[in-house]
């Protein structure tokens, strides 16, 4: 050993263990490196995809200035473009899709972690999982094989029929029985943002302590009033993250919707007639733009990112918020 | 209890009370039979959906699915052209994302996590998991196919590994850092150097769950249409040739679902019944080496 | 359980010898050292020293900066950020705490085991191995010899040496800590820090070690942080108490358990505070 050896062999052995120290500590920087520049690579790509479109998109932008957002024309044949229209199927339909998925999602997160028995709860919760994975493009299929014939037939004419002549909400509820408009869209869209939504309620209910429960339930509280008074109140603002995360999901899902919307840029105030979304109606046009109708359509991609980051954004801050509460508690 | 304390309560007293008492069991039964009706709902579309698959992707599931190119309107064909593509496109996705995934995410944890660079790409990495799919086919469409004027298949690749990374990322992050700090101690007081640490100690602990994160990300891409629409396109024919368009399977369905034919039609089923079954595996079999992992520690 | 064909060096004075003088016979030493943590100040002016082939215990309540004044001797501490030592810590005569002395040097001469026993997730042969190759190149056969001749030393070779390639995470709470021993004593280093090493574990393991701890300071100089005042009484040849960041009284264990100086340190081991 080092220690007990005679001091003429002692310098060999440092400068061995120092030259061994300097190699592993170069190689410990160039891994450092490697890693940080990944990491930094995401960072940029978020700031890239950004950029990238808003470049794309300058030409129109030039063309049109801010006017562009605010018109509902959109015609490629004049080349006069106005992103109004698909900025407005893209939230209608996106708060159609809320508007069913919020209860039924609170309903399943309440079923899931109040209601079942407990051997219930994982297989259904894995279930309804299971339905996030279904690559959306077989929504879109789904829809337009069995669910638009089923509107166009049934529920389009009956909405047609029994609400068409209200006041006010009449408008939304006329047209021709197509089956396709953004109320079918929507509520496809509300089925493929249920799992999502519902998985981040049930989990941030599960977060609630048990002993906060449980005086409640001593004080002769009934299931329903223990979730509607101790668990929502505890977890509000992570419930609304999770709504929020579902909205961000709805507003930039595309194949779901390309079939769904009925692609068509032009107003309606019906549901259930044709309209469009941001999404579909890239995905629709894309390939075949050109010039200033493809630098539209990257304008309007910029204008989906930039609405979906903020949504998104503000999802991850309010789900934060309860994870910093967990962590203090 | 002591009676001669508490009066006892009056008839209209009582009478009140058993009205409110019941309107609190009907309000709680109520929500009880909405909370059953709620989950109900999204079993019934979650079975209904995988029926329809079933039923209309099986009529075209045979021999010429996975032997024959695709076809011409009205002939008879199969996907292979497109399984091929697919295949590739996502092996190439998955590679890059992973890789890349996986690094950032060992900076996160290892490095970067509790300084202000790393919580801000952490919370930027959450945003890009969600975010619309088709706008990073934009961004690939932008910086890849137009400046080269060509789809191919390598732009498609990259938009999918696009797509893993933030996957992996956050999946990696979390696993290493449920690695105990101690492993890396005991590690670092052998005198190994860190980059070894982490290469031979801390990626074995945390294997299981970088490999399901690895998983589900190949499960999200193998369905992905909107990122391919703009880079990878797609094509009729056989072609290995990375650097031109390539058919992939979500693609052709895309096509071929919205044709008037019915021979496309039962094909673009076809590859959705085995886009499903591949899909609902892979995320089965994610579940299975998380939760085998999880008892072996126990 | 000991085997003295194994025994690497043979020790300079008797092992029971707790009558032995500390004099002329230091490994490790303090000199004036000082840590801050974030700012705070948490080791103050701690002189200390370390005798050769010898347990010293450092005992004191929670937070008094003896596992800290531990994680100094083989610089673990600074593989985290914001942390700072001042001073000196001398291992044979050399400033550890000088940067250019190797890291990779100082960590094959004094290794750490740590609280809870952290197996690597990989087979009991291959946490042995593991840092050996860093080190060297072995043959097979030399490797073999080494992994053996380590977890003998550790007192677990007759546990497992029949299940050599099977995971180390199935072994008990009291087998992995004596692996995490082995794995120290495998790189064949001269101090060995031992950080609370029985605090996870139940009395009969903890037993185990301890009696481990008696035979491997024939070959291995020892410093040893607990809670357990019993523990260090019974193994240790001289305990240091800190109070507050500082070293209050170091000796001989006996007489500090005994005839304590301070009036800190008689009311720490006689419970009336910590």
């Amino acid at each position: 050993m080092a220690a007990s050896s005679p001091a003429a062999a002692l310098p060999a052995a440092v400068i061995d263990a120092s030259r061994r120290a300097e190699r592993d500590a170069r190689a410990d920087k160039l891994f450092r490196g490697l890693l940080a520049a990944a990491g930094i690579f995401v960072l940029v790509t978020l700031i890239g995809i950004a950029l990238s479109m808003l470049w794309g998109g300058r030409e129109a932008l030039a063309q049109f200035g801010i006017g562009f957002f605010f018109s509902a024309e959109w015609d490629p044949v004049n080349q006069k473009f106005g992103a109004l229209i698909p900025i407005y199927g893209t939230l209608v339909s996106a708060l159609i899709a809320m508007l069913i998925a919020v209860p039924v999602s609170f309903g399943i997160a309440l079923f899931l972690t109040e209601i079942a028995p407990n051997w219930l709860r994982g297989p259904v919760a894995s279930a309804i999982e299971l339905l996030a994975g279904i690559p959306s493009i077989i929504y879109g299929m789904w829809g337009l094989f069995v669910f638009v014939p089923l509107v166009g037939e049934h529920v389009a004419p009956w909405l047609n029929d029994h609400l068409g002549s209200w006041p006010l909400i009449g408008p939304l509820f006329t047209g021709p029985p197509l089956g396709i408009g953004m109320l079918t869209a929507g509520f496809v869209l509300a089925i493929m943002v249920i799992p999502f939504i519902s998985s981040v309620m049930r989990e941030v209910f599960l977060t609630v302590p048990t002993r906060l429960k449980e005086s409640a339930y001593a004080l002769g509280s009934t299931k329903w009033e223990v979730v509607w008074d101790i668990v929502l109140p505890y977890t509000r603002t992570a419930v609304v993250g999770g709504v929020f995360l579902g909205f961000g999901r709805a507003l930039g899902e595309t194949m779901a919707v390309a079939y769904l919307v009925g692609n068509s840029v032009k107003f309606t105030p019906s549901l259930l007639e044709p309209s469009t979304t941001i999404a579909a109606l890239i995905a629709n046009d894309f390939n075949e733009s050109t010039g200033l109708h493809r630098s539209s359509l990257l304008l309007l991609g910029f204008v989906l990112f930039v609405v979906t980051f903020i949504v998104l954004a503000a999802a991850r801050l309010m789900l934060l918020r309860l994870s910093r509460k967990e962590g203090n508690a | 209890m002591n009676s001669a304390v508490i009066p006892a309560p009056d008839a209209g007293k009582a009478a009140v009370e058993r009205r409110l008492y019941f309107r609190r069991t009907v309000v709680n039964r109520l929500a009880l039979v909405l909370g059953c009706a709620a989950a109900l709902f999204g079993l019934v579309f979650l079975f209904w959906i995988l029926w329809t698959t079933l039923s209309y992707g099986l009529k075209g599931v045979n021999l010429d699915l996975f032997t024959k190119m695709t076809p011409a309107p009205m002939s008879a064909g199969g996907l292979l052209n497109a399984f091929f593509g697919s295949a590739v496109i996502c092996l190439i996705a998955i590679v890059i994302g992973s890789l890349l995934g996986v690094a950032a995410g060992t900076w996160l944890a290892e490095y970067a996590g509790n300084k202000r660079i790393g919580t801000v790409t952490r919370f930027i990495n959450d945003i890009l998991i969600s975010a619309p799919s088709i706008v990073i086919g934009l961004f690939v469409a932008i910086v890849i196919v137009m400046q080269f004027k060509q789809y191919s298949a390598l732009a498609g690749a990259i938009a999918l590994a696009l797509l893993v990374i933030p996957v992996v990322v956050r999946t990696t992050d979390e696993m290493l850092r449920l690695v105990p700090g101690q492993m890396r101690e005991a590690a670092l007081s052998l005198g190994v150097p860190q980059w070894k640490v982490t290469m031979q100690v801390l990626y074995r602990a945390a294997l299981p769950g970088i490999v399901t994160g690895i998983l589900l990300a190949l499960a999200r891409i193998t369905g992905e249409t909107a990122p391919l629409l703009f880079t990878a396109f797609g094509n009729q024919y056989w072609s290995t040739d990375l650097l031109k368009p390539m058919a992939s399977v979500p693609v052709v369905m895309y096509q071929f679902v919205g044709s008037p034919y019915e021979s496309w039609q039962t094909l673009a089923w076809a590859g959705a019944l085995v886009l499903t079954v591949f899909v609902l595996l892979l995320s089965l079999l994610a579940r299975a080496i998380l939760l085998r992992n999880k008892t072996s520690h126990d | 359980m000991t085997d003295a064909r194994l025994a690497i060096a043979t020790p300079i004075v008797g092992a029971t010898g707790r009558e032995v003088a500390p004099a002329g016979a230091t490994k490790m030493a303090a000199r004036n050292l000082n840590f801050f943590y974030n700012g705070f100040h948490a080791l103050k002016d701690v002189n200390f020293n370390i005798a050769e082939k010898r347990v010293t215990a450092l005992i004191g309540p929670s937070g008094c900066g003896k596992s800290t004044l531990l994680r100094i001797f083989n610089r673990i501490y600074s593989i985290y950020p914001k942390l700072e030592a001042k001073g000196e810590v001398l291992l044979d005569g050399e400033n550890i705490l000088d940067p250019k002395y190797p890291l990779n040097r100082l960590r094959s001469k004094v290794g750490m085991v740590f609280q809870k026993p952290v197996p690597f997730p990989m087979s009991i042969y291959d946490n042995i191995a593991y840092a050996i190759r860093h080190y060297e190149k072995l043959s097979r056969a030399e490797m073999d010899a080494r992994v053996e001749l380590a977890l003998t030393q550790g007192a677990l070779w007759g546990e497992v040496k029949d299940k050599l390639k099977q995971s180390a995470l199935g072994l008990s709470g009291g087998q992995q800590q004596r692996l995490c021993i082995a794995r120290a004593i495998a790189l064949r280093p001269e101090v060995i820090l031992l950080d609370e090493p029985t605090s996870a574990l139940d009395p009969i393991a903890t037993g185990k070690i301890e009696q481990l701890i008696s035979e491997l300071k024939d070959h291995y100089t020892i410093a040893i942080v607990t809670h357990n005042m019993q523990q260090a009484a019974r193994c240790s040849d001289f305990t240091a108490f800190m109070y507050l960041g500082e070293l209050v009284e170091f000796g001989a264990t006996e007489t500090l358990f005994t005839k304590p100086t301070k009036k800190q340190t008689e009311d720490y081991i006689t419970g009336r505070f910590g």
